[in-house]
């Protein structure tokens, strides 16, 4: 099958691969740049563990080719926080401990991402609705909804300190 | 003591040990995406393997042509029976002594079996030379009911002699497995025969699937040159993987190496040995290079182990008083193809025989017929230990409907036939031991939390005001104690394929006093990896975040069983306590010689030895490590190590007491759930965070099985739930807050007083949410309604109620 050269923002980086018309681009983003921090869970859009950003909006990575990502602008897990500093939504997670078998976990952290992008201030409703697009088999959501509220409530005490 | 010297409070919260709630070690890995789980593996030159699935649930099988698969560009092999059959792996044997067709050998038995395993370069490729691959089958009847099944001509076994015994005895019929008995059925038919008041109920615990997030798969390498075997994947017991895959395949077991990564979520799914596992194994071995096989969701929900599918019919008696005096339960067991259940081998059918339940029961019977029929094989313990989430399902629907034929409270007929506090060790008329409890005082906290009687009254107004047309919603108290028998096994009764269900871990602490600890079980999300740290800590005094926990490596880790059934903290958390205590006595000895006194004249305190009666002259747990690998210390070796080999003496028996407040629109089913109150007793508490975290998870995946998950099937065997479009997991938008509460009654036997957690909320949860709808309908007599009450299923009770007239 003829493979098309893919020009894609990931994380601030440009990067450029081959794909067939056909490959998911779950699977580009894991298996050609190497970073496997969304999972596949179902293959059919409903567990959210492939989560990811795409120009602005929350994506299933699962349920797209990557050709249609042509020249988008992605963010994944791999591109909140790193080692030396662990995103306030990371850093939540695990304060409250909202994960267990971690599967989910990156998925969720970049959807609640996301939601917190749409509606700095959600309540717990919202946050529920919110992230009814990532199933989690381990938690209960409980701990995850008061990881989110968390974080919001951090991010939001920064920026009034900042103003 | 020096002015450096911190007080011995903040010595004890610096060793972050047992009791503090320690946040998680594992968790900066997955928070930023850095799990290492079985799908993110890759190695040079890696294949991908994936099945060619039967189309029907019965049907032989007249051809399979793979010549076009074949020579499709970047497929390497395709695998039949007939490839596996030279090196006798075409039938593999099951955990429950029957054995199972690894690739289909002639015929299919299930939808979705395996028929050919494809070897190509990569994902795509194997899903094209798949549809390539040409299999001629003839239809044969399908049998779906395990009742009509023991009526049947239609032989689905036809490799088994019928007329022989089977692992478990006697078969009866050619569709039959065993019949599994324990207790008095004679004294208990006359007890009941006898008896003031008789319940009786019929029920059936659906079949469904424990649906990890992260779907089952391995990778197999095989190096040639050195003649070694690499095994990765996704096993909830990598210890006994290295030994079944040796004594399948020859491979002498030294030159096998079994590694379990990070896995995502397991709740029994991930115990069973299947046939991809062989494959990869083979194709790795014909080609000479690693080969991946990741099962995909559907794949996962149609084919690797089901759990339940009991059809279990009740009687239970009384006196006029309601003090119970006998039980009788008979179980027809839907194993589906082939017997691959996950049980203990002198157990066929798990520890179905804990369902005298949280109750003083005089005389009891249990038996048990496991029937083959065309579906998947499996009939593992999804998230409990074996078979008690079908028991304590069972006993806690009894009470209720017991507690209906008396017209009584069933709040107060639970009291009046508790296990008393005073009873125990109990010796249950089905044999167990129970090993400690207080019942009532975890019955009276959680109804006096939930202001019960206000809540009766609350549900009695709302009654009223249904009859009067003011409303159309019902409200239900769901109801439920249970009893959880964790912890398998002692020895002397339990093993898998023979291997005696102990569990270890091996400690050797460094010179400079961090420590690595290696156990024989694999977390899956558990947090091993923090909490056995927290256990040692308390027991060895270095600081929890000074020791590393290792687990799933066989190369490395001391000989295990593996994680399922509650087992880990009861028996490898144990092993893990009396392995610190043989470091701790090295280290006294150590300290005493660096003290210049006696053995004797030393004792433990949080981080250190002290002369008794002068706490000023001590030697850190740092000093001793640190002497007993630099110092010539007369009599002793140098090093500072352990290993135990923990063999339990008895299970644990953790309980809990759950509350179910429920809000039911009797015209639409839905269902809203009100509050949640769980009170669970775990024995000793080694992480609260952990426990809550685990005890909100379990309540979920109950919530989830009584209110809608299930495996289906229609008339010809086809899966009407392989994907998650119909197969519930609920979202966060449908999973209520829950509210923990806890007492602590410690286990006598285990070194540390703890009885395992993991699964009590999903063996107490289910019948809590069961409880609760049918409870709503009590009034307009209902009884019994089998689960899933999904909204269409709560619909039709309230409709066959005549509630929609």
């Amino acid at each position: 099958m003829t493979k098309h050269i893919l020009k894609m923002t990931v994380n601030g980086e440009t990067h450029e691969v081959l794909a067939e018309p056909r490959e998911l681009l779950v699977y580009v983003l894991r298996e050609k740049m190497g970073m496997k921090g969304a999972h596949v869970g179902c293959d059919t859009s409903h567990c959210g563990a492939c989560t990811v950003e795409i120009d602005g909006k929350s994506v299933k990575s699962c349920t797209m080719f990557a050709v249609q990502a042509q020249g988008a602008n992605i963010t994944t897990i791999e591109g909140l926080g790193s080692p030396d500093g662990l995103h306030v939504l990371q850093q939540s997670f695990k304060e409250h401990h909202g994960l267990q078998c971690g599967y989910c976990t990156p998925g969720m952290i970049t959807r609640a991402h996301r939601l917190l992008q749409e509606n700095p201030n959600p309540t717990e409703a919202e946050v529920r609705f919110g992230i009814s697009g990532n199933i989690c088999r381990c938690t209960g959501y409980q701990n995850i909804v008061k990881a989110i509220l968390s974080a919001a409530a951090e991010i939001n005490a920064a920026k009034e300190a900042a103003q | 003591m020096n002015d450096l010297t911190p007080d011995r409070e903040e010595r004890v919260a610096n060793l972050k040990g047992m009791g503090c709630s320690r946040k998680r070690v594992e968790d900066a890995r997955f928070t930023q995406g850095k799990g290492n789980y079985i799908d993110d593996m890759s190695l040079p030159g890696m294949l991908t393997g994936d099945f060619v699935r039967s189309q029907y649930a019965h049907a032989r099988i007249k051809s399979i042509n793979t010549e076009a698969a074949l020579a499709l560009d970047g497929v390497i092999a395709v695998l039949t029976a007939k490839d596996l059959e030279p090196l006798s792996l075409h039938w593999m044997p099951t955990l429950a002594g029957d054995r199972q067709m690894v690739l289909a050998d002639g015929k299919v038995l299930f939808q979705g079996q395996e028929i050919a395993f494809v070897v190509a370069r990569d994902r795509y490729i194997a899903s094209d030379a798949i549809e390539l691959v040409e299999v001629e089958y003839e239809e044969l009847p399908v049998i779906i009911d395990p009742l009509k099944s023991l009526q049947s001509d239609v032989v689905l076994r036809e490799d088994l002699d019928p007329k022989a015994p089977g692992a478990h005895g006697p078969r009866k019929h050619h569709n039959h497995i065993f019949t599994w008995e324990v207790g008095d059925e004679a004294g208990t038919n006359a007890v009941i025969a006898d008896a003031d008041v008789v319940a009786e109920a019929s029920m059936y615990y659906h079949r469904t699937h424990p649906c990890p997030l992260e779907p089952c798969g391995c990778v197999a390498s095989m190096d040639k040159v050195n003649g070694k075997l690499t095994l990765w994947g996704t096993f909830q017991a990598p210890h006994v993987v290295r030994t079944v895959a040796s004594l399948l395949s020859g491979i002498e077991e030294h030159n096998i190496r079994v590694i379990s990564p990070d896995i995502g979520g397991g709740f029994g799914n991930k115990v069973g040995v299947y046939p991809g596992y062989v494959c990869s194994i083979v194709a790795s071995i014909v080609t000479g290079v690693p080969v991946k096989w990741v099962e995909d969701r559907m794949d996962n929900l149609m084919t690797t182990a089901f759990a339940r599918d009991y059809w279990m019919t009740g009687k239970i008696s009384a006196t006029k008083d309601g003090k119970i005096t006998g039980l009788h339960c008979h179980v027809t067991a839907d194993h589906g193809a082939f017997d691959a259940c996950a049980d203990p081998t002198r157990f066929p059918a798990g520890f179905m025989s804990i369902c005298t339940g949280s109750y003083d029961i005089p005389i009891a019977y249990l038996g048990v017929d496991g029937v083959y029929t065309n579906k998947a094989p499996g009939g593992v313990s999804y998230r409990c230990s074996f078979r008690v989430t079908e028991a304590v399902y069972f006993i806690e629907r009894m009470i209720e409907v017991l507690a209906i034929e008396m017209n009584m409270d069933p709040a107060e007929l639970r009291r009046i036939n508790f296990i008393k506090k005073e009873q125990f060790p109990y010796k249950s008329a089905l044999g167990w031991e129970y090993d400690s409890g207080d019942y009532h005082t975890a019955w009276d906290k959680v109804l006096k939390a939930v202001d019960y009687e206000g809540l009766r009254h609350e549900q009695a107004e709302r009654l009223e005001a249904f009859k009067r047309g003011e409303t159309r919603n019902l409200m239900g108290i769901g109801l439920s104690f249970f009893t959880e028998i964790v912890g398998a096994g002692p020895v002397k009764n339990c093993d898998i394929l023979g291997m005696g269900m102990f569990d270890s871990c091996e400690i050797r602490i460094h010179p400079t006093g961090s420590a690595i600890a290696r156990l024989g079980t694999i977390s899956q999300g558990q947090g091993h990896a923090t909490t056995f740290a927290q256990i040692l800590a308390s027991e060895i005094g270095i600081p929890a975040d000074s020791i590393t926990i290792e687990e799933g490596d066989t190369d490395t880790a001391p000989y295990g069983l593996g994680t399922y059934g509650s087992r880990s903290t009861p028996v490898a958390g144990a092993a893990t306590a009396m392995a610190g205590r043989k470091i701790r006595a090295k280290a006294q000895m150590i300290a005493a010689y660096l003290l210049e006194v006696h053995d004797d004249d030393v004792e433990f305190d949080v981080d250190r030895f002290v002369v008794k009666g002068a706490p000023e002259r001590f030697k850190t747990m740092g000093e001793i490590a640190y002497a007993a690998y630099n110092q010539a210390i007369p009599g002793i070796e140098p090093g500072l190590e352990a290993v135990s080999y923990y063999d339990p003496p008895n299970m644990t028996y953790p309980f809990g007491a759950y509350v179910c407040v429920m809000d039911i629109d009797v015209d639409t089913g839905v269902t809203e759930i009100r509050r949640f109150y769980a009170l669970d007793d775990c024995g000793t508490r080694i992480n609260p965070m952990v426990i809550e975290g685990q005890i909100h998870g379990g309540l979920t995946e109950a919530l989830a099985v009584a209110m809608g998950q299930e495996i289906a099937y229609d008339d010809l065997g086809n899966v009407k739930t392989g994907t998650l479009m119909d197969f519930f997991l609920p979202t966060a938008w449908e999973v209520p807050n829950y509210e923990t509460d806890h007492t602590v009654t410690p286990s006598p036997h285990h070194p540390i007083g703890a009885k395992g957690v993991g699964e009590s909320p999903h063996v107490g949860g289910v019948p809590c949410f069961s409880n609760a709808v049918q409870d709503a309908f009590r009034p307009f007599g209902n009884r019994h309604t089998n689960m899933p009450h999904d909204h269409w299923r709560i619909w039709q009770m309230a409709n066959a109620l005549g509630l929609h007239d």
